[in-house]
């Protein structure tokens, strides 16, 4: 209220000595969520103090919204109480459901054709999935990720398997598992062979089982799935087989969490997990270990993750506009190349690679480059109108095929129907 | 007599701006927002009726959810309570270390649910976890309870009884600290056996304890949620959503706020009912002094 208050002052004294003063500072707000730990905060206001430096006439404040979920509770509520942030770094999934919410608005209105082709063009087109539809660009992204698969070379070998090249398609996938199962005296699983973590949001990883199987979830219109597309099911069957005809992989669900750990331990030889652990897997693993792409079956593939810079709706020009100068700055090559490396998210320009600090960085660890090349197979996350119900749907429906209470043909075709009665209302 | 009646209201007035504002407002709005339809972007809300009512008897996640609840209550409730006077009754004794012993029962209560959440996580990983450590010396395969749809639930209720025993605990160790010596002697001279004397003096006596701790209880089986957001946010499949977890994802991650509305005032229904018959069937049987 009182902020409010501040505001609409402020804005009325600037129009009414905006003919006598030039330079009048614009406030802005954006809010950040950290999904990793440690680096990602301190980074972020360190740039934001820069960027702050640079162009004293904008006040810039970053604040730390929680999670994921926080910081789009966060921004969603206050937008709707009529104190919006200017920014805010939010799942690039949750796009058709802020347009829904009419809360954002796309960056082209503040651009011109040259910056359009220059900036919005320069990001890998698998981040621009999540970030365009209908013509308009409404996230840039900014912490993005892609699941890779992490294999422990130590294991390879001990299983007689060559550790330095990483199972490449499916029927390698369940040979190398099956290899590096063990089990002790009693019969006790003492090594799994593979580990999908799939507790709480399996439809991510599902997505590098769905995608080489041929299939895409959603249409780019986010108003139409295709869960119980053949393909789709036939993804799920191989998980499924996994566990329960192959025993190369633990049953039930998985957690995320301790997936690292679980690698660490020697509890799992191969792990899929976000690209954004590299670099807790680098100083943790007590043994050599190798990164490579999601195993291709018709194709390779996997989804893309993480998170996009929103524009919202409620603020004035002058404060868009300076926040549309701020995204440009901050996913300008050095900066960008300055988040990757502290963070473990993907650069997502190019140009961001070319920097010489990103060639230091590659130098030394050259993992981080098949993060990039994965990009090229990655296809959008899956998103929709009301993303989260929806993409519940399919969250129950796997975690049903895993649970053995349901045949995948059955759960997804349920999950498709449910989808159905949601989406059918946005055609 | 006119002047007593303006003090009197003075004197409730910050009380009742507070509750007014706080709790019944608020509830009469949920009521009114529960009938009509949630509102997005241009769309604005429109009055529907008992749609929404209709949507939640054949929405199978609410039905799930009001099952899990039932059993999470069902299990949670007499197994806190009952965990609760046998700690009681036995850090009420004199035995050495008695401090250290009502501290260590005492300490999950301190410590915050999201705490006590992940350590329990750090219990049930299967694998390395410390149950799996254990189960591993004695040659048993590991396991995965959290990751199981018919084991999940009562991991929670686990977690739920382990956090909330301590702190009942502390409410019947002061109950039984008030019972008179007098009546443990004469028992004793009668030759009343632990037991009788136990199930005919102690626990009368601490009747009105229990129906506070039981109303408490009742009250928490709804309300402590918070470890299910760290340890499985209600999967695999719903089999450990909750209805207070379910609403919050309702409202907060669907954002379709007229729905959980509903749930809401289905919720306080129940709630209302339940305290309504503990107050009027238990209180019969509990004797004040």
């Amino acid at each position: 209220m009182l902020t409010n208050f501040f505001k609409t002052s402020t804005t009325a004294a600037a129009l009414a000595l905006a003919t006598s003063v030039p330079a009048f500072a614009v406030d802005l707000e954006f809010y950040f969520p950290v999904a990793v730990g440690g680096a990602a905060a301190d980074t972020i206001e360190a740039l934001t103090s820069e960027y702050a430096a640079a162009n004293p006439d904008v006040n810039i404040e970053a604040i730390y919204a929680g999670s994921y979920t926080d910081a789009s509770t966060k921004a969603v509520t206050a937008a709707r109480g009529g104190n919006a942030p200017q920014l805010s770094v939010l799942l690039s999934t949750e796009m058709f459901t802020l347009i829904d919410e009419d809360l954002i608005e796309p960056f082209d209105t503040y651009l011109t054709e040259a910056e359009k082709s220059e900036w919005i063009d320069g990001f890998f087109p698998a981040f621009m999935q999540n970030s365009q539809t209908g013509g308009n660009t409404w996230g840039i992204p900014f912490q993005r990720s892609t699941p890779v698969m992490y294999w422990n070379k130590e294991a390879f070998a001990k299983a007689g398997l060559n550790p330095d090249v990483a199972p490449a398609n499916w029927d390698e996938l369940l040979n190398a598992a099956t290899a590096l199962t063990e089990k002790d005296d009693a019969g006790n699983v003492t090594q799994w062979g593979l580990r999908i973590p799939s507790a709480g949001f399996p439809y991510w990883l599902f997505q590098g089982l769905s995608t080489p199987a041929g299939a895409i979830l959603a249409n780019a219109d986010g108003n139409k799935t295709n869960f119980d597309d053949p393909k789709v099911v036939r993804a799920l069957q191989f998980l499924v087989d996994l566990s329960k005809s192959h025993g190369v992989m633990a049953e039930g669900s998985i957690d995320w969490g301790a997936t690292p750990k679980a690698f660490f331990e020697g509890e799992s030889a191969i792990i899929w997990t976000s690209t954004g652990n590299l670099t807790n897997i680098r100083i943790n693993a007590p043994f050599d270990f190798g990164v490579g792409f999601l195993p291709a079956d018709e194709r390779f593939g996997a989804p893309t993750g993480g998170g996009n810079f929103y524009l919202f709706k409620d603020s004035s020009e002058e404060q868009k506009d300076a926040a549309v100068d701020f995204v440009q700055w901050i996913t300008a090559p050095e900066q960008a190349a300055k988040w990757s490396i502290a963070t473990g998210y993907v650069a997502p320009r190019a140009d961001a690679w070319e920097t010489d600090a990103m060639k230091a960085y590659v130098e030394e660890v050259p993992a981080a480059l098949i993060t990039r090349d994965h990009l090229e197979h990655a296809v959008a996350e899956l998103s929709t109108y009301e993303n989260a119900r929806v993409t519940s749907f399919l969250n129950d429906a796997l975690a049903a095929a895993i649970a053995g209470e349901k045949t995948p043909k059955e759960a997804l075709a349920e999950a498709q129907a449910q989808a159905e009665a949601v989406l059918s209302s946005y055609r | 007599m006119r002047r007593d009646w303006i003090y009197a209201c003075l004197l409730l007035s910050p009380a009742m701006v507070i509750l007014v504002g706080f709790t019944h407002i608020p509830a009469i709005e949920t009521i009114i927002n529960s009938f009509f339809s949630t509102g997005r972007g241009r769309r604005v809300p429109e009055f529907i009726g008992t749609d929404n009512y209709a949507t939640l008897l054949a929405d199978p996640v609410f039905i799930k959810a009001l099952k899990n609840n039932l059993i999470y209550a069902a299990v949670t409730i007499p197994a806190s309570i009952i965990l609760a006077l046998m700690m009681a009754v036995f850090v009420n004794e004199k035995l050495r270390g008695r401090a250290l012993l009502r501290m260590a029962f005492f300490t999950p209560t301190v410590l915050p649910l999201i705490a006590v959440a992940n350590i329990w996580m750090f219990f049930y990983t299967p694998g390395f976890g410390l149950i799996d450590q254990i189960r591993g010396l004695f040659d048993l395969p590991a396991q995965n309870w959290v990751g199981q749809t018919d084991t999940v639930l009562y991991t929670m209720i686990a977690v739920a009884t382990w956090k909330e025993a301590g702190f009942f605990m502390i409410f019947y160790l002061a109950a039984l600290q008030t019972i008179p010596m007098p009546l443990r002697e004469a028992a004793a001279l009668e030759g009343a056996s632990r037991w009788y004397f136990f199930r005919r003096v102690t626990l009368p006596l601490i009747m009105p304890t229990t129906l506070f701790v039981s109303v408490n209880a009742v009250i928490n089986s709804v309300r402590l949620i918070d470890h299910i957001f760290v340890m499985t946010e209600g999967g695999p499949n719903n089999a450990s959503k909750l209805l207070l977890f379910y609403v919050y994802e309702v409202a907060f991650q669907y954002w379709d706020t007229a729905y959980a509305a509903t749930l809401t005032v289905v919720i306080l229904g129940i709630l209302c009912a339940l305290a309504i018959a503990q107050f009027f069937f238990l209180d019969r049987r509990v004797h004040y002094k």
